[in-house]
């Protein structure tokens, strides 16, 4: 049996009729189309999938779209604003910070929920931050710059 | 079966589902991830819990306890100053929680209703003599989480009874707590081996103990022999060595994919040890920093 909800993803509502069982993950990738999320464990391991509920992070392949209904879902098509790229993602591109690109979209959510609750994070509370989300390219040093040149200047060592 | 989801804005339509069979979700961060991983399938009947206003709130009660709605997060018990000051095990627990977004959607009542023998806020629980209230659509009852757990993964609680809350004593005074685990992983880790520890001092010497293994069992549980190697002495280093091999002698651990029981055994001196000492450490009104792992990783 098909649930009616509404999504609403970057600020656009999208009427959806879901199986109880879709994540949500799944619904926004294949029903909505935005498809920058990506699924990489399903096991909420690797963070790939993470969006924004209500401002707070989510690994969505673990989380029942239907749960979402009627809340503020953000993805990483949300990021950017009318004049392009956010600053932290400029910065992961200045950084170092994306090279295949696959955990991009999940590192991008995890560190804007992080320098939204705590603006100018220490190292320490980057990397913490930033665990849930595996990078097998990287090394993680240029994602860690990344998020430390756009935390709020003047603080961060 | 035609799979069903409702999600209810009131504690009566949420008990009349459970009665017709639904089961709960909140966070989804165990339900969900352990049909991912094959565990057991989503149930059919899905009944999400998060829009009821009734099972949440997280506050000190007028006794000076505390009452953590099941929907109370992760998150919101760490940043809770009353916690962090008087419940620091617990908070030292939460924080490590899978990673910040396993903290910002999993729930206190979701983690203490899954049974796992290795969860983090488990033993802080167990150890505040915490309880938990269960309802059902004909009853309500209160169960000591000292009855809860049954086993891995299971519980007393029968199918259609719902976690409300959990609610804490208030602490005596000169108590300080610790939880500690070993982990490989910083975040989106389970304990390997973790243990808790709540002293009370009353001057120089150990008035109260309580000292519970995490991933050592088939289910948290205190150890009265640890227990009973602190209370009267001095909580001194030989008091908490003693306490700290009592804990591991009774420690009856697994081996699986994240350790052996050999290595759990070796651990768990080390790891009590370092829980110990934490909890009289703060109980002395030093500082420790919240969480204590990694803060004393590397201590004795």
């Amino acid at each position: 049996m098909k649930v009616d909800a509404t999504l609403t993803v970057n600020g656009t509502a999208y009427p959806v009729q879901l199986d109880p069982h879709i994540s949500l993950l799944r619904a926004v990738r294949e029903t909505v189309g935005l498809t920058g999320s990506k699924e990489g464990c399903d096991d909420s391991e690797c963070g790939a999938c993470m969006m924004l509920l209500d401002g707070k992070p989510v690994n969505s392949c673990s989380y029942l779209a239907l749960q979402a209904d009627g809340r503020e879902i953000t993805t990483v098509e949300g990021l950017a604003n009318a004049e392009g790229l956010s600053a932290l993602q400029r910065a992961f591109l200045e950084e170092g910070g994306v090279q295949c690109g696959f955990c991009t979209p999940g590192m991008l959510i995890s560190a804007t929920a992080l320098l939204r609750a705590t603006p100018s994070p220490s190292d320490e509370e980057i990397r913490i931050a930033l665990a849930g989300n595996l990078c097998r390219c990287t090394g993680y040093d240029g994602i860690v710059r990344a998020v430390r040149g756009v935390a709020a200047p003047g603080l961060v060592p | 079966m035609t799979r069903t989801f409702v999600a209810p804005a009131t504690l009566d339509e949420a008990l009349a589902a459970m009665a017709a069979g639904a089961r709960p979700v909140a966070g989804g961060t165990d339900l969900v991830v352990g049909a991912r991983q094959g565990k057991a399938p989503l149930p059919d009947g899905l009944l999400a819990i998060h829009r009821i206003d009734e099972l949440r709130g997280l506050a000190e009660t007028e006794s000076g306890g505390l009452r953590l709605g099941a929907l109370a997060t992760h998150e919101d018990i760490v940043a809770n100053a009353t916690v962090r000051e008087w419940f620091s095990a617990l908070a030292d627990a939460s924080a490590i929680v899978g990673s910040h977004a396993t903290r910002a959607q999993g729930t206190i009542g979701g983690n203490v209703m899954n049974g796992s023998p290795a969860m983090d806020a488990g033993g802080p629980l167990l150890c505040f003599d915490g309880s938990v209230i269960l309802r059902s659509a004909s009853r309500a009852r209160t169960v000591a989480i000292a009855d809860l757990w049954t086993g891995p993964g299971s519980t007393s609680a029968n199918a259609d009874e719902l976690l409300i809350s959990v609610e804490l004593p208030a602490p005596a005074p000169g108590t300080g707590s610790c939880y500690v685990r070993l982990e490989y992983r910083r975040q989106m880790e389970i304990a390997v081996v973790g243990a808790t520890a709540v002293v009370t001092l009353d001057g120089g010497t150990v008035a109260d103990a309580r000292i519970a293994i995490t991933a050592l069992a088939p289910t948290i549980r205190r150890i009265e022999a640890a227990e009973g190697a602190l209370v009267g002495s001095d909580g001194g280093p030989d008091a908490i060595e003693a306490a700290a091999r009592a804990t591991a002698e009774a420690s009856t651990p697994i081996s699986d994919v994240r350790g052996s029981a050999e290595y759990r055994l070796a651990m768990a001196v080390v790891i009590a040890r370092r829980a110990i000492a934490g909890a009289i450490a703060r109980a002395r009104g030093e500082h420790i920093p919240i969480p204590a792992s990694p803060a004393l990783h590397g201590a004795p």
